[in-house]
């Protein structure tokens, strides 16, 4: 029952061919058995994974059940889950047992879906592989000596093991969509402003969005119906209504205008993957979709954009870490700049350090407007790049990422490098736009994902669009041959 | 303008906070009373927990917004907040959630009355919105200090002056021009004692005709008008001193101990935070349209310098009394009862109106400094008020006697009339009786009568003390003293 979709299982549950209990049984063992090959989970709920079992199980029984009721699925680390440690794959926050729950968790909970545990990210989901995790890397379910992707490299792990049929994950500036690509599993970004970040621990405030990753686009439909709208609690949230996605997958892509960025293709892409991404585009011409090149020129900012914009607001973001009221705290403090100093000296890794380094270094008085402003300025720009090119396309399309997954170790001795790994995903993040990664092929016998970009709060014209594809191809059923037995061993 | 000696000119700014009078706080719903438990009204917000997010609360911007339109001040269309980064145990998120760029009041001013009666117009460069920080509590902690984060995220605003004021003396009638307008407005209840309102004053001086500022000190949070006259004398002197002694006064952060009477050094410019401004992402920007102002103008209430002029105007009173009397809302409204009461549709004579102001910040005044009291809680009402005033216009008593009906009246709550009666203290007009009196006391000193005949004039209180104990006081005295002056001429 593990290679199931998110839909294929609500119709199973519904037919009692299975129970939900067990249906969670049967992933508790696959997470469980995973996690010496993967490290995907920071933490397993299996006590309240089964309980919630007995509840969705009792709802069916009853009549009373949600179409979400009794569907398994795992959180990424960064959303609070009260009661459950919620560490944010940092040290820091290694002892925290969050009192509360996220608005996602809360809202997933109440559509009774079942919570199978907490999974690895990148450490506060700053990294694109999931290295800068204080509980080790996860591995790529493809190739054990790869890296899954960052920073929700476990939701993306898991669900291409499918040891989760989907998972929640966020997205800074690639996060969801990389290691989608990087895993042969589907990834949605929403509109900045679709799901609350209430609960969910802030890297970026204005880059920040939860999403999910999942085996279809019509999985991710289902859930995003039910973690996005408006919340009282997050003053950026936007009050929009939210349409039913599930509806619209099916509409035909007839007359669709699809956009190639021209700027994706121009430079550090790996010709196989592009080959991939190029075949791919053929499907959609069958389709009925028309192909045109768009320039959005202030595009090749980005990631330097970017690392002014998110460093900036991590400093401040992350200065809550102090070792006072919660999380780590060093051991006899001698006074209170040695108590500051080495919690967080101690409780941060590398990674994090580097970027409230930068970030507190592009704040500083002098500098800011040299870099703080001035970025601020380029966000603006892309922004505008975006906006003209959704005037002339419906959806923009290209890489989710310049090459298929690297080794672990390849690049963690060079930021750089590791940055440039999101250029084609940092784009949407700064002008918040919706973006998804789909499966779209192997390269090396692994997989490549194709991202589609649409205007804001399109999430239905993506779904839809992704769907279609989906129908066509097979790339997003694949199951690495490690994990395509139900019982691992 | 006043002037320091040896040709110095003293230069101050003020930065007042007042905490918003808001139910809850500025960003977290959790209450603002004060003197709760530690940590009793600190909720996942105020304690900047791992994925909490700031509301704000739409109650602070409505109070900014009414200050703002009391000091005459531009509101602005589109504010922003900012954080401040700094890291302090009492600010848990570390930062503090301010306005920096794009306050939300700008461009104000309020007029001050200095000494020789004069005006004086205080610009007020900008008032912000921002959040309070907790307290660090070191008493009864041995080796180890506690953290109280009740305060943190009370609303308040900050209220930025121009270097307008040249004494202590300006800067202080400022404050307290502030002080009441704030009350006045029910945006801030003013409680210096429990941190309410307070302020830093940044203070310099300059030889006289120059056109630079001299360098400033800042002092921090001095919480009581007493202090602040205080806090700023002393630093002039010490910068004088300063400059003197052939030294230079450097940019700084300074403390006064209220303890000693001195202002002593906090840290220096160098030492100073880079706080790292910029717009905080968690919040929009505030957005304020013209319909929105225009509500917000009609809920204001009389302000105090339209009440004293009124006062002035209408009543007739000095502008000291006027001053006085609209020095809060709720004496402002006790004495235009009193007035209203007194004069009744009419409008009061001078006369009236000068005896309820005498009455109302004189002995009523006296009397619930007294018992501590504010005029909310006096025990005389304006309208019991108006009737004793009633008895001394109509010459029932005189006002000699009308303050130990007032006083009597504060002691049992009865009318002026039923005490009047009671303790038989109606005024005797009766020329005849008040004869008799004069004549048994002039048969009883015949020594004071002679001495007074052969030139000792002094003696004449005497013997108007004689009959106002034989009358039990109760004697008019204007009839008294004409009739005495008659019958002792012989």
């Amino acid at each position: 029952m593990h290679t199931f979709t998110l839909a294929e299982l609500a119709k199973k549950l519904r037919a009692k061919e299975f129970s939900v209990t067990e249906l969670t049984r049967a992933l508790l063992a696959r997470v469980e058995a995973s996690q010496p090959r993967l490290n995907a989970f920071i933490t397993v709920t299996a006590e309240s994974a089964l309980a919630q079992a007995k509840a969705a199980d009792r709802a069916l029984a009853d009549g009373k059940a949600g179409p979400l009721t009794g569907l398994p699925l795992a959180h990424k680390d960064i959303f609070c889950t009260s009661g459950v440690k919620t560490s944010c794959g940092s040290k820091m926050l290694d002892n925290f047992v969050s009192p509360y729950d996220a608005t996602v968790v809360e809202k997933l909970n109440a559509a009774g879906m079942v919570t199978l545990g907490k999974t690895n990210m990148d450490e506060f989901a700053m990294g694109s592989s999931n290295e800068t995790s204080w509980y080790g890397p996860v591995k790529n379910p493809w190739n054990p000596k790869l890296v899954p992707g960052g920073s929700s490299g476990g939701s993306a792990a898991a669900v291409a093991a499918r040891v989760a049929p989907i998972a929640t994950a966020t997205d800074t500036g690639g996060s969801i969509r990389q290691p989608a690509s990087l895993c042969g599993v589907t990834g949605i970004k929403p509109t900045y402003g679709r799901v609350s970040r209430f609960g969910m621990i802030a890297f970026a405030s204005s880059l920040d969005q939860g999403g999910l990753i999942s085996i279809t686009a019509e999985d991710a439909a289902m859930v995003l119906g039910a973690m996005a709208g408006f919340d009282t609690r997050d003053s950026t949230s936007v009050d929009t209504p939210v349409p039913n996605y599930v509806a619209e997958l099916d509409k035909p892509l007839t007359g669709l205008k699809i956009g190639l960025i021209k700027e994706f293709f121009d430079t550090g892409l790996d010709a196989d993957v592009e080959k991939c991404i190029r075949e791919a585009l053929g499907v959609y011409e069958k389709l009925g979709a028309t192909l045109v090149e768009v320039k959005l020129p202030a595009l090749p900012l980005s990631v330097p954009t970017y690392y002014v914009v998110a460093p900036a607001e991590c400093s401040s973001n992350l200065a809550r870490f102090d070792g006072v009221r919660y999380g780590y705290r060093c051991q006899d403090p001698k006074d209170l700049m040695d108590l500051y100093k080495r919690s967080r000296g101690e409780g941060f890794g590398a990674e994090v350090k580097r970027r409230i380094m930068t970030g507190t270094y592009v704040l500083s008085a002098g500098y800011y407007d040299a870099y703080y402003l001035k970025a601020q300025r380029v966000r603006q720009l892309i922004n505008q790049d975006f906006k003209r090119a959704f005037g002339e396309v419906d959806v923009l399309m290209g890489p989710t990422a310049p090459d298929v997954a690297f080794e672990i170790g390849a690049k963690s001795s060079d930021p750089i490098q590791m940055y440039l790994n999101d250029i084609y995903t940092i784009g949407a993040n700064l002008a918040g736009v919706p973006a998804m990664s789909i499966p779209c092929g192997f390269v090396r016998d692994l997989p490549v994902g194709l991202q589609i970009c649409g205007p804001h709060f399109a999430e239905a014209k993506l779904f839809n669009v992704a769907h279609a594809f989906q129908k066509e191809t097979d790339w997003h059923r694949r199951l690495p041959a490690d994990f395509a037995k139900e019982v691992l061993s | 303008m006043s002037t320091s000696n040896n040709g110095w000119e003293t230069v101050i700014g003020l930065e007042i906070h007042a905490q918003l009078s808001t139910n809850s706080k500025i960003f977290s719903g959790s209450a603002t009373a004060y003197g709760a438990a530690p940590n009793s009204q600190a909720n996942l917000v105020d304690l900047a927990y791992p994925g909490v997010l700031p509301v704000l609360n739409g109650e602070a911007v409505r109070m900014a917004v009414k200050f703002g339109l009391a000091i005459g001040a531009e509101i602005a269309p589109r504010s922003v907040f900012a954080r401040k980064n700094y890291f302090y145990p009492d600010l848990p998120k570390g930062y503090q959630i301010s306005q920096y760029e794009l306050p939300i009041v700008a461009k104000g001013r309020m007029e001050i009355v200095l000494d020789d009666g004069s005006r004086k117009t205080i610009g007020i460069t900008r008032a912000h919105l921002e959040e309070d920080a907790g307290k660090s509590l070191h008493e009864g902690l041995p080796r180890q200090s506690g953290i109280d984060l009740n305060r943190a995220g009370t609303p308040l605003i900050e209220i930025v002056s121009e270097p307008d004021m040249r004494s202590a003396k300006e800067a202080v009638a400022y404050l307290k021009k502030i002080h009441t307008l704030v009350r006045y407005l029910e945006i801030c209840d003013g409680n210096m004692q429990e941190g309410s309102f307070r302020c830093d004053a940044n203070v310099s001086v300059r030889k006289f005709g120059a056109e630079k500022f001299g360098t400033r000190a800042e002092i921090k949070n001095i919480n009581s008008f007493r202090f602040v006259e205080k806090a700023i004398n002393y630093e002039v002197e010490r910068q004088i001193d300063v400059i003197e002694g052939g030294g230079k006064v450097v940019q700084e952060t300074r403390l006064y101990d209220p303890d000693k009477g001195e202002t002593r050094s906090m840290r220096s410019k160098e030492e100073a935070n880079d706080y790292r401004y910029f717009p905080d992402p968690d919040l929009l920007p505030v957005e304020i349209d013209p319909a929105y102002i225009g509500e917000i103008k009609a809920t204001l209430p009389e302000l105090p310098d339209e009440k004293a002029a009124r006062f002035v105007l209408a009543y007739d009173l000095s502008q000291y009394d006027a001053t006085v009397l609209t020095s809060s809302k709720e004496l402002g409204a006790y004495y235009d009862d009193v007035v209203k009461a007194l004069a009744g549709e009419k409008l009061p004579s001078k006369e009236q109106a000068k005896l309820a102001a005498n009455w109302v910040a004189g002995s009523l005044a006296a009397a619930l400094n007294e018992h501590n009291l504010e005029i909310t809680g006096s025990r005389i009402d304006a309208k019991r008020l108006a009737g004793l005033l009633g008895r001394i216009v109509d010459n029932t008593i005189s006002g000699k006697i009308a303050k130990d009906v007032f006083e009597a009246m504060w002691a049992e709550d009865k009318s002026c009339d039923e005490i009047i009666e009671a303790r038989g203290l109606r005024q005797i007009t009766d020329t005849g009786a008040i004869e008799k009196a004069i004549d048994e006391v002039m048969a009883k000193n015949p020594g004071q009568l002679a001495d007074y005949r052969s030139g000792k004039d002094k003696l004449f209180g005497f013997f108007v003390g004689q009959v106002m104990k034989a009358t039990g006081g109760k004697a008019n005295p204007a009839q008294l003293n004409e009739l005495l002056k008659k019958k002792l001429a012989g």
